[in-house]
């Protein structure tokens, strides 16, 4: 073998990328800031607000400090309610959830038509905002907690269910043979083959779920749905900042506690 | 008694996997099924309970043609017919009772299976098996936290936990060391002797196969080439099942198999040689 051919045989160049590669990543940077200006185009920000904006949120702290303790006694009612709220449209879509996850996964479902129907299920769930939830919710059985429930219900449904289907399709397929194999019915193997490889993850989602449920049933209160955000709007209607303020920060604790709790639990499971 | 007639399946894929393949287990004993990979061997065990449909053919299990049953029949055929896999596929977040236990499902209804309540006799025979496999104190253990070995005598006291009238066994050993594959194999051959369960057995290992079958079949392209005792292995037939290569140092040397006496082959080996026969 002569120099050269051993050169080229055994190059001392190597790159990851083509060019042809690395031009296609820079076009896709390129589209995005374009995308990201005709945005801000489209939507006529008015920039003379910004100007003192700062000012302005500097004003809103002054004003929330400091904050009305007293106003406590009024916030720990509706707080709790809004954790009930959550705890109880968490523990409906774990029983709801359930059944629809195993008519969304392919390998689970009857047929065609069934996981059509969980997949429509999930993705209507998904599709549309608990606050929005909520009004309809509000409009059939009135305001109140429960409009708030079922509101966390309808939104958390499509959440849980699609991880939880998920999970399902990646099970292991070896497994569920062998539980055919030894003559089990289809709802045996689901119970014995299918469901202790998917209970982590629905005791993960599940508490996950809750967390961002607490989160989102504080504003359920602006649509009537119940829960703290009642008086939160209220509060921040009267201009009575020292309120809120103490309203943002009960609503912090609590945030802080359920992640602190959530976390905890999802790293004893698995 | 086991009677495969003109066995073909052809998959979605166009893959004909089995091309007419006939045979009959009429006597309790091991059969060991070789032949390269992609012959069909699991293809052909995988028929006989109907994890994979076959396209025609019949399976004859004492006098009950298992491709004609409805879903129902076949689970309760499926209870006499216990299957043990090459990746073990045990439940592994379960412990090893509850999956010894999952081997009598077919036997209990949904509700004892939902309370994870099994008749007393079930428990007790688990018991026996754990003993009898060398699992002993393990009832409790989750079966993720066992070797490659240990799952693999669960999955065999699972299949026995079905009492069944034929065992399935699709290369028991391929993912053990050589050692426990003998453990393992002999585990295996002992109890079909004991019960007098007939056992159809792949395996890629010659040796392993010669030294505990009572009958060989050798499968190539999905058709059976060689039906016969261990000792009638030599290098012509070796030749025929796997194509060309030197077999001087595998083919039968009859009855006299020692075990010590030489290093078991590994199961790469024989995966290259059958890629290019
Ligand atoms: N699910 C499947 N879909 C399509 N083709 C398949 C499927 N399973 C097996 N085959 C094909 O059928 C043929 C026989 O496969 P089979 O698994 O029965 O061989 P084998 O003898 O068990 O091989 P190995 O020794 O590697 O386990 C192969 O060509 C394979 O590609
Ligand atoms: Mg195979």
């Amino acid at each position: 073998m002569t120099v050269e051919e051993h050169a080229r045989r055994y190059p001392e160049v190597w790159r990851r990328f083509s060019p042809r590669q690395t031009l296609v990543r820079y076009a896709w940077y390129a589209g995005i800031v374009f995308v990201a200006l005709w945005s801000v185009r489209q939507l006529e920000i008015p920039w003379l607000y910004f100007l003192d904006a700062h000012v302005q949120a500097a004003d809103l702290l002054v004003r929330m400090f400091p904050p009305d303790w007293a106003f406590i006694e009024q916030v720990l009612d509706p707080l709790i309610e809004t954790i009930h709220i959550a705890t109880l449209g968490t523990a409906f879509t774990f029983i709801i959830a359930f059944p629809i996850a195993f008519l969304s996964a392919r390998n689970t479902t009857y047929n065609d038509l069934t996981w059509l129907i969980g997949r429509f299920i999930l993705v209507t769930s998904r599709s549309v905002n608990t606050v929005v939830w909520g009004l309809v919710f509000v409009a059939i059985f009135g305001p109140g907690p429960v409009a708030g429930i079922w509101a966390i219900t309808a939104r958390s449904i499509g959440f849980m269910g699609k991880l939880i289907a998920e999970a399902i399709e990646e099970v292991d397929e070896g497994t569920i043979e062998a539980i055919e194999a030894t003559g089990a019915s289809r709802l045996q193997v689901l119970w014995i083959g299918v469901l202790p490889q998917v209970l982590p993850i629905i005791w993960g989602t599940s508490i996950y779920r809750w967390d961002i449920n607490i989160r989102e049933s504080t504003v359920l209160g602006f649509v009537g749905a119940g829960g703290i955000g009642i008086i939160l709007y209220s509060s921040i209607n009267l201009f009575a900042w020292s309120e809120v303020g103490i309203i943002i920060i009960s609503i912090f604790v609590v945030v802080v506690f359920s992640e602190f709790v959530s976390a905890a639990v999802r790293q004893r499971i698995t | 008694m086991l009677t495969i007639t003109d066995l073909f399946k052809r998959y979605p894929t166009g893959q004909r996997a089995l091309n007419g393949v006939s045979l009959t287990v009429d006597l309790p004993q091991v059969v060991a099924i070789i032949g390269p990979s992609g012959a069909g061997k699991s293809t052909l065990l995988r028929c006989v309970n109907r994890l994979v449909e076959p396209t025609s053919g019949s399976v004859v299990l004492d006098g009950i043609d298992i491709t004609k049953l409805s879903r129902r029949e076949l689970r309760r055929a499926r209870r006499r017919m216990g299957m043990i896999f090459q990746e073990y596929n045990l439940v592994e977040r379960l412990t090893v009772m509850e999956n010894l236990l999952s081997g009598r499902l077919g036997y209990v209804g949904f509700w004892r299976t939902y309370r994870r309540r099994y008749p007393p006799e079930d428990i007790r025979m688990a018991y026996e098996l754990l003993d009898r496999v060398g699992l002993t104190g393990y009832e409790d253990t989750r079966a993720d936290a066992l070797s490659g070995g240990e799952r693999q005598r669960v999955g065999i006291a699972r299949a026995l936990m079905q009492q069944p009238e034929l065992l399935l066994v699709d290369e028991p050993t391929a993912s053990l060391d050589p050692k426990t594959s003998r453990q393992i194999m002999r585990i295996i051959v002992e109890l079909a002797q004991e019960r007098g369960t007939p056992a159809l057995l792949n395996i890629h290992d010659v040796v392993l196969a010669q030294s505990f079958a009572d009958r060989v079949i050798g499968l190539r392209a999905g058709k059976v080439v060689f039906d016969g005792a261990p000792n009638g292995l030599d290098e012509k037939v070796l030749t025929e099942i796997y194509g060309e290569e030197d077999w001087s140092t595998t083919a039968a040397r009859g009855e006299d198999e020692d075990e010590g006496g030489k290093p078991p082959r590994r199961r790469g080996d024989m995966e290259s040689e059958a890629a290019v026969g």
